[in-house]
């Protein structure tokens, strides 16, 4: 498979460009979402419905109302997780389709960890480090893994990665539904769950009633750390220059296959992160299904946003803003909430095929912004 | 030959233009029935992107082709195949993992129904192989198979497909010097059958010893048409590089001082495993540049990898100031002073998507002058870019422009100068000037005599026989991996070292 | 798909693959014999082969045969160290190791379960009808991928023929049955070649990075099916549980103890068998699949020969959709005879692995695709079985997971080493 290439590796253009060869990092894919809504608009015609009512009645839904704000806002959340993630590992020049392995991976952690009685006791400030910390180490392990394999045999990291998500949602299946013998499950209730976190183990919650909690300013901060980390280290260096050039990289003394795992390693704690902020934040418990397709919505985002670590913070708010907005849309209009996800692959679709923007809306394309 | 008869191809001012660069410049052609015309030209004169034209897989910007006199235009290899030309191209164009008759029957296959018949074709083969001597198993998958060997299965290629016009792009780089005699004899065999050639080569031995007639061309322009008859290899020469004597340089006399770097039956494989350095001993001491003579393909490429730390040593020890480095990290080899001017800059030199800024200290950026904490120091690493591009005169737009916009000898230079730009012991340096302009030529070089002025051990691999003589003070050749023969540059003769080249025995 | 070419080929390995085998199968040996054996029951078992009380069967003390495997398998352990010598015999033996591993599971299995018997025939049909779906999908990925184009789409072109199938289905006649279910087939293995069609756009035309193409058909397959079933499916109530009706081959249908289980099925399930015969024949027999693989290996080579690697690939992914659309159709028109959200439930990826693991080789894929199979009806018949470990019954999740974990094992490098198509992954850019 071959190295998908940074964007803009170097940052700062060479020359200066035309005003709008300047804005064509951003025109792109918000002409991409244009486009996609025209292909969804076409869905809800074929359904006998008025796109634009939907459409309205999707806006309404997600930021009508401060609460709406609120639960679009706890929506995306995880996304900027492992969009970051996906984000990191591409700038390396590796594929993570892991990253929903690695979600589970940190949240089945977090979620184990703080159900400990030993640790019942202690006080928010420190159960909570823990409690995420033992998610970014579950989703680190689960991303090691297939970036040791990669240095160590050249498996590629796309085929590990599947694996891994599967082998991964069946521990968890498990773990959580396993009744002989009792391992995570919490048997109070008749679906499918784990325990749940003492209230000492829960991130803060910022507006009642929306699971929008505090891990949205850690996951926030973690997407600065990542554009700092990338740009400014000497690791981000390294990682970049595996990216570009592992050859060339190798020539530099750069060691190819430690930063290879480094990187999986780093690029699975971030989701695992965002794994046990669903858990410590959101649900208080993990339920093994809610992290089905985010993998996929993460390479959607991490692309819609060019791998640039704080415009995925937008672009997962557009996701989770799609998914939140969504009911009220069905409520009003009579539309399949599935529109959404309709919305979500012409997204994807037009990010991908982006000579397909740039050829319809006549984008010149420079250099420096090659196609992701 | 009757000069009454119409060339069976004619090329004429084709012009094409890549970006950045004019490949071919209102070049023509003429190829007669019957002959064989050596196109020569340096590295990067538009050989290729000639052939390529006219064998359909690039389209010119201007200038027409003619086929026995007829216009024709070639949109894919596919109407070059029809017109009877056929091409064997610089790099191999095989499938690995299927069998020799599946490579050749490929394209131009025998069908009954989308069916195979290998049958026939198989017979087809045989009797080729056995016509012109070229003995092959149809059955071997060509993955498994040496370079010449290789060769004749792409030769065997186009004779399976009858063509009448063989373009041959670089055939005797990569073979030995007893296979090149082969290949020689195999083309002659070819002419007597009726088939016209156009061999691509830079070798001026080789152009006199087979060529009826010689075009040379350089920068992508045609510089003239002549016979071996009415020619010499010094004419040939300045012809194909513009300028009387290539590589003269100004020099002093070396003042060798300690051995530097020590090299013991060094044994390294190249990447299909076979172990291209065998058994291979050198000395360089400070203040000298040691050249490594030899044919492309003796296990320069690996030999040179092994000492910078990219490749894994198999026996022998390398010894830098009397410390065993067998084994180490190129990091480690960097950090004990040691430069590696790689030959292929584009793909191990530079990144080039990364800034010229970022490619100026490549692999410097832990050091602590630029970096603290693992946190880049953006400050220094920006003056210290400005200083070098000043200093070495690097043709810019600015430091934040990626390295790739660079022209060759400006991208060169910016390797040059981080390699130079720090305190060296010792300097490994690989084809420094392939394919640059004269000025970028004459600098590097004059940079390489003042590094060794300082003291600094260099080792100098270049397949310019030229270059070695003009620059260093040791020479020592390379045959199969092996230093056959060390001699003072000033002792050394030209046609010494050729035949040591070319057999690894001066007697033979 | 290539590695970085960093890794690759620079390391000497420490041991030889056939030696690290080795390895394993002594420790699983040495458990076997003295761990495993002892703790297992010596009263006599039996696998019959077909039902009632006298039909044909062993019986076996587990006890003695669980001993047997296991020092076999050390044998075969001390064997692999003399692999210089032995080359072709070390080799068989390890081969046999993995039969004799997967009889163990057998012997285990129902050594642990409360019955004294069972019977074999049905569990070995039911892993060929369980791995036919994994099969298509894995063939549909084996002629995109020997072209050179990825494919980590083919769970989206199985889901959309299942949906676009059924919906056709649910349209043509409110789904009754008869003449339309077939209709509704052809519907599906269109709607699969139409996403892979996506694809090819996407990825052979635009160069696309390949990985992402396939994500955007299977998020486009998930949404437009689901879509499809709330806005089509759920107004018409279209939930008939017709299916195509299953028939009986002639004479074999008669062969005694297992040809009424065999040969007694569905069209589709049959036709695997059919697609791969023909695959394999059309990929290393006739022009086109020497094209094909010679496009997949070295694309440029392929276009300096005059042959036109765009159109190849084409036709290869496009192929490869029609053959996952008729995988998705065996799911909604041959098996259940509706349409859920997602019911292919990830078989395109178990396919993936299938297709890793039978490295890109129309009849070692067949047989990875039936091993995995035989492990989805093994975690069935264990269910039945009611296998306990420790006291504790086995989770089936552990036999689900074995195609992905056995896929990381051979992706490590332990058993034979997989190497994909030279060309795979990257786009292919014609030369100016
Ligand atoms: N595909 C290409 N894209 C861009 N530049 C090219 C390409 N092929 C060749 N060139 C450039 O054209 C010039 C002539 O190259 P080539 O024909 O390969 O030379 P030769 O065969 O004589 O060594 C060189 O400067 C080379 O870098
Ligand atoms: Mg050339």
């Amino acid at each position: 498979m071959n190295q998908p290439s940074p964007t803009s590796p170097s940052g700062t253009p060479a020359r200066p460009r035309s005003f709008y060869q300047q804005l064509a990092p951003i025109s792109v894919p918000l002409l991409a979402i244009l486009a996609a809504l025209v292909v969804a608009g076409i869905a809800v015609v074929a359904a006998g419905a008025n796109p634009l009512e939907a459409y309205w009645a999707l806006i309404d839904g997600a930021v009508g109302t401060p609460t709406r704000v609120a639960r679009t806002i706890g929506r995306s959340t995880p996304f900027i997780g492992t969009a970051l993630a996906m984000a990191f590992a591409y700038k390396a020049g590796l594929f993570n389709i892991g990253a929903e392995g690695q979600i589970l991976a940190g949240a089945v952690a977090a979620a184990w960890v703080g159900t400990w009685s030993s640790l019942a006791g202690w006080p928010a400030p420190l159960l909570i480090p823990v409690v995420l910390l033992a998610g970014a180490v579950g989703g680190l392990l689960w991303g090691a893994i297939p970036g040791a394999m990669k240095a160590r045999t050249g498996a590629h990291e796309v085929i590990t990665t599947i694996m891994m998500n599967f082998i991964m949602f069946l521990t968890v299946a498990w773990l959580v539904n396993s009744l002989d013998p009792i391992i995570l499950r919490d048997t109070e209730v008749s679906v499918a769950r784990t325990r749940p976190l003492p209230s000492g183990a829960r991130l803060p919650e910022l507006f009642e009633g929306t699971k929008l909690h505090f891990g949205i300013f850690i996951l926030v901060g973690l997407a600065a750390l990542v554009a700092w980390v990338l740009k400014r280290t000497n690791f981000g260096f390294e990682v970049r220059a595996v990216g570009a050039n592992p050859e060339a990289a190798r020539y530099a003394g750069i060691g190819v296959n430690r930063t290879i795992v480094l990187t999986m390693a780093a690029s699975g704690a971030m989701a695992g992160l965002a794994g046990a902020g669903q858990v410590s934040g959101a649900d208080g418990f993990l339920s093994p299904g809610v992290f089905v397709g985010v993998g996929f919505d993460a390479i959607a985002i991490a692309l819609l946003a060019r791998a640039n670590a704080y415009a995925i913070i937008p672009a997962s708010l557009l996701w989770g803003a799609l998914l939140s907005g969504a009911p009220l849309m069905q409520q009003r209009a009579g539309m399949s909430t599935d529109l959404v996800r309709i919305i979500e692959a012409a997204i994807l679709v037009f990010i991908a095929g982006d000579v397909m923007i740039r050829y319809l809306f006549r984008i010149r394309s420079s250099p420096e912004t090659a196609t992701a | 030959m009757e000069l009454s008869e119409p060339p069976v191809l004619e090329i004429r001012g084709v012009t094409k233009t890549f970006p950045g660069v004019v490949a071919n410049d209102d070049i023509s052609f003429t190829l007669r029935p019957g002959e064989i015309h050596c196109l020569l030209g340096e590295n990067g004169a538009g050989k290729s992107t000639l052939m390529n034209i006219v064998f359909g897989l690039y389209q010119a910007d201007s200038g027409e082709i003619l086929r026995d006199g007829q216009p024709v235009s070639f949109g894919s290899p596919a109407d070059a195949i029809a017109a009877r030309i056929g091409m064997v191209h610089q790099h191999f164009q095989l499938v690995p993992t299927l069998s020799v008759l599946e490579n050749v029957v490929l394209g131009a296959e025998t069908v009954r129904r989308g069916v195979l018949q290998l049958g026939s074709a198989r017979e087809t083969l045989v009797s080729l192989s056995d016509r012109y001597g070229l003995p092959i198993d149809p059955d071997a998958l060509v993955g498994d198979l040496s370079v010449g060997v290789r060769q004749r299965v792409e030769l065997l290629r186009t004779l399976y497909r009858d063509a009448q016009i063989l373009i041959f792009d670089e055939p005797t780089a990569v073979l030995t010097p007893g296979e090149v005699e082969d290949f020689l004899a195999t083309t002659r065999a070819f002419v007597d059958s009726g088939k016209s050639i156009i061999f691509i080569t830079h070798k001026l031995g080789e152009v006199l010893a087979v060529a009826d007639r010689i075009t040379v061309i350089r920068g992508g322009r045609t510089v003239g048409t002549t016979t071996p008859d009415e020619t010499s290899e010094a004419e040939l020469a300045s012809m194909m590089v513009g300028r009387e004597v290539s590589f003269t340089v100004d020099k002093g006399v070396a003042d060798p001082g300690e051995v530097v770097l020590q090299v013991s039956s060094l044994a390294v494989s190249d990447d299909r495993g076979v172990e291209t350095v065998r058994n291979c001993s050198l000395e360089v001491r400070a203040g000298e540049i040691y050249g490594v003579a030899g044919v492309e393909g003796n296990g320069q490429r690996e030999l040179v990898e092994a000492l910078a730390g990219m490749r894994t040593v198999l026996g022998g020890s390398v010894r830098i100031d009397g410390q065993d480095v067998t084994g180490r990290s190129p990091r480690q080899i960097t950090d004990l002073g040691v430069g590696h001017i790689p030959e292929d800059r584009t793909r191990h030199g530079l990144i080039a998507g990364f800034s010229l800024a970022d490619n100026l200290v490549l692999n410097q950026y832990h050091r602590p002058e630029l970096s603290r904490f693992g946190v880049r120091r953006r400050q220094v690493i920006v003056d210290r870019a400005a200083e070098l591009v000043d200093q070495y005169d690097i043709r810019t737009s600015g430091i934040a422009a990626p390295a790739g916009q660079l022209s060759g000898g400006n991208q060169q230079k910016a390797v040059v100068a981080r390699e130079l730009s720090r305190p060296l012991k010792l300097l490994l340096v690989a084809q420094p000037t392939r394919g640059l302009d004269v000025g970028s030529i004459e600098f590097i070089h004059s940079r390489l005599i003042d590094l060794r002025d300082q003291g600094v051990a260099i080792l100098l691999v270049s397949a310019e026989l030229d270059e070695i003589l003009g620059l260093a003070d040791t020479i020592g050749v390379l045959y199969r991996g092996q230093i056959v023969a060390t001699m003072a540059a000033a002792d050394a003769a030209r046609s010494e070292i050729g035949l040591l080249m070319a057999s690894g025995n001066a007697a033979a | 798909m290539t590695s970085v070419g960093v890794a690759a080929g620079r390391r000497t390995p420490k041991l030889s693959r056939s030696r690290t085998l080795g390895l394993f199968y002594g420790f699983l040996g040495i458990m076997l014999a003295f761990r495993v054996a002892p703790a297992l029951s010596d009263m006599p078992r039996k696998f019959s082969f077909g039902r009632g009380p006298d039909a044909l069967g062993w019986t076996f003390n587990p006890q003695a045969v669980t001993v047997v495997i296991g020092l076999t398998l050390i044998v075969f352990a001390v064997l692999s160290f003399f692999e210089g010598r032995a080359r072709r015999l070390v080799q068989g033996a390890l081969i046999m190791g993995s039969v004799l591993g997967a009889v163990m599971i057998l012997v285990a299995s129902i050594a642990l379960s409360q019955s004294s018997s069972t019977n074999v025939v049905p569990l070995l049909v039911q892993s060929l009808k369980l791995g036919s779906p994994i099969a298509l999908g894995a063939l549909a990925g084996m002629w995109s991928e020997r072209s050179g184009v990825v494919n980590i789409g083919i769970e989206g072109m199985m889901l959309a023929g299942a949906g676009i199938g059924f919906v056709g289905y649910a349209l043509l006649n409110g789904g009754r049955g008869g003449a339309s279910l077939y209709v509704a087939v052809v519907i599906a293995i269109l709607a699969g070649g139409l996403f892979a069609a996506l694809h090819a756009v996407l990825s052979v035309s635009f160069r696309t990075d390949q990985v992402v193409s396939g994500v955007a058909v299977n998020l486009g397959a998930i949404g437009l099916t689901s879509f499809l079933r709330t806005q089509v499916l759920v107004p018409l109530n279209a939930d008939s549980a017709t299916t195509l009706s299953e028939f009986s081959i002639p004479l074999l249908s008669a062969i005694p103890i297992f040809g009424d289980e065999l040969f007694v099925a569905k069209p589709i399930f049959f036709l695997t068998f059919v697609l791969f015969g023909a695959s394999a024949f059309v990929l290393h027999r006739t022009r086109w699949g020497l094209r094909v693989r010679s496009v997949g290996e070295n694309p440029y080579a392929a276009e300096s020969l005059g042959i036109n690697v765009i159109k190849i690939r084409y036709q290869a992914v496009i192929l490869g959709g029609l053959i996952a659309g008729l995988a998705g159709a065996q799911f909604s028109l041959e098996t259940v005879g509706s349409f859920d959200d997602q019911m292919t439930n990830g078989t395109g990826f178990i396919a993936l692995a299938a297709l890793v693991f039978g490295k890109w080789r129309p009849g070692s894929v067949l047989a990875a695709a039936m091993f995995f199979g035989f492990a989805r009806a093994l975690g069935v018949r264990i269910q039945l079985l009611g296998v306990e470990i420790g006291g504790f019954g086995l989770p089936s999740q552990f036999l689900q997971a074995v195609p992905y974990v056995v896929t990381l094992v051979v992706l490590a490098g332990a058993v034979g080493r997989a190497i994909p198509p030279g060309a795979v992954g990257r786009p292919y850019k014609r030369p100016q």
